[in-house]
């Protein structure tokens, strides 16, 4: 058998498992930011025992690596006897990671807004869930965006450790290559590279938008 | 018939006493300013009056409402009581007038055209009409103060609080807000105010209450007051007061 070498065929499979790559970081976000929402207004919650339990499960997820959240999702599950696909368990798994430490972001974000404008929404008669669909919410989110964009990033790469349950993503794909052409140095240079081109432009992104915030308009 | 009534009030946090059995009682139509150093209790007092901070014992009555645990009767006293604070406390991320509107219109169920009415009506009671679209950071300090107080009156309350309104605000600026309020006092609002403007209270303020160590020390018609001081600490404090 001879060896494959690295040409166009393999750069277009890299490129199809990119969108893998790219498909279970909007998974992790848009799943994880749906949960980390919950968990984030949880954290500062005026009930003490939700706002233990939101912090419990933010210090869980960020204590444990991602890596067993993956197994316990992959192989826990199926010794339960729930045999999942590996993009679901690969999506669930960067999705509870992802909440994890959104929430974390979010949470900071909301209490960053200054106590007065809790009170001044209050002694305007607002109820809480107005104060904060009114008042807290888009000033939190106004201060969120760099530090979500820049967590974008990591997500990004993260996506990688899923390869390793067998989801043929752009890490795993490259190690496919490797494995039929070995030119390591090639292939997982070109791997690099097409994560450098996700993540650069976020990276950016997140700089321009501190960057904005610190300019210091108010909208 | 009073519009406020505060009766043996005691407020603590944690071990420190602020306020050590407050009365009072404020008419319809009448303007108290509180004065004293920082730490007397004053501005606690009018926070006690909203319900900012929970009082440990005692009765408050304003404008109609118990003062109490419920949220929502908290609420509706909330309605009829409006309360500037002295670092304005606009929504930066709202126009002036959607900071003006945003209560009527979610709280009081007011239809946005009329929202926009009584907006327009009570921005240019304090004289800034054409800032109507601007955002808080465009205005100056004195001008922020005001739309604090127009987006109180849009409330249409029957009592309203001014917690040092002026404090951080210069010289010049302090005067177009004050101006702002003696309109208010003159057109018959009930009012009370924390203040260090010593000249105004005497001239707005039909009481004047001076507070020390989170008690009621001397009160009477502010003239009186201020001329003829009863105790060594009310003769102090108006002693150091340059103006």
């Amino acid at each position: 058998m001879t060896l494959k070498t690295f040409g166009a065929d393999q750069i277009g499979f890299l490129l199809l498992s990119l969108q893998w790559t790219i498909l279970l970081t909007v998974i992790a976000l848009i799943g994880g930011g749906l949960l980390g929402f919950a968990v984030a207004l949880a954290r500062t919650s005026q009930l003490k025992p939700v706002r233990i339990a939101a912090a419990s499960y933010i210090q869980i997820i960020q204590g444990i690596p991602v890596l067993m959240i993956l197994f316990l999702s992959y192989y826990g599950l199926s010794l339960a006897g729930f045999e999942l696909p590996p993009l679901f368990a690969a999506g669930a798994s960067m999705t509870i990671y992802a909440s994890g430490y959104l929430a974390e972001i979010w949470r900071g974000c909301i209490q960053a807004v200054p106590k007065q404008q809790w009170e001044a929404s209050e002694s305007l008669a607002m109820t809480r869930l107005q104060q904060y669909r009114y008042v807290i919410l888009p000033q939190a989110m106004r201060i969120s965006l760099p530090p979500t964009v820049g967590f974008a990033v990591q997500v990004v790469k993260n996506t990688s450790i899923t390869s390793i349950i067998g989801f043929v993503e752009l890490a795993r794909a490259g190690q496919l290559i490797n494995n039929a052409t070995f030119q390591p140095f090639r292939v997982f240079l070109a791997v690099a590279a097409l994560y450098f081109v996700v993540c650069y432009p976020l990276s950016q992104l997140s700089r321009l938008l501190e960057r904005r915030l610190h300019a210091g308009s108010s909208r | 018939m009073p519009e406020v009534v505060v009766e043996n009030v005691h407020k603590s946090f944690g071990a420190l006493e602020v306020l050590k059995g407050v009365s009072l009682t404020v008419g319809r139509g009448e303007v108290f300013a509180l004065i004293g150093r920082s730490g007397s209790g004053k501005s606690t007092l009018l926070r006690c009056m909203n319900g900012l901070e929970k009082i440990n014992s005692g009765r408050i009555e304003i404008a109609g409402h118990a003062l109490g645990e419920d949220a929502k009767a908290l609420r509706k006293l909330r309605t009829d009581v409006g309360i500037v604070f002295q670092s304005y406390n606009l929504f930066p991320h709202l126009t002036v007038g959607e900071n003006i509107m945003l209560a009527p219109r979610i709280v009081k169920d007011v239809e946005k055209t009329k929202a926009r009415e009584v907006a327009r009506e009570v921005l240019q009671l304090v004289g800034l009409s054409e800032k109507f679209d601007s955002y808080p950071d465009q205005l100056s300090g004195g001008q922020q103060q005001r739309v604090a107080i127009a987006r109180s009156l849009a409330m249409r309350p029957k009592v309203m609080l001014f917690d040092e309104v002026t404090s951080a605000l210069d010289p010049e600026l302090t005067e177009e807000v004050l101006m702002v309020m003696e309109q208010l006092a003159r057109d018959g609002m009930t009012m009370i105010l924390v203040t260090h403007e010593m000249g105004f209270a005497r001239r707005v303020a039909t009481q004047t209450i001076f507070m020390h160590k989170g008690k009621i020390w001397e009160q009477g018609p502010s003239a009186a007051l201020f001329a003829n001081p009863q105790t060594a600490e009310l003769r102090q404090f108006v002693k150091s007061d340059v103006k």
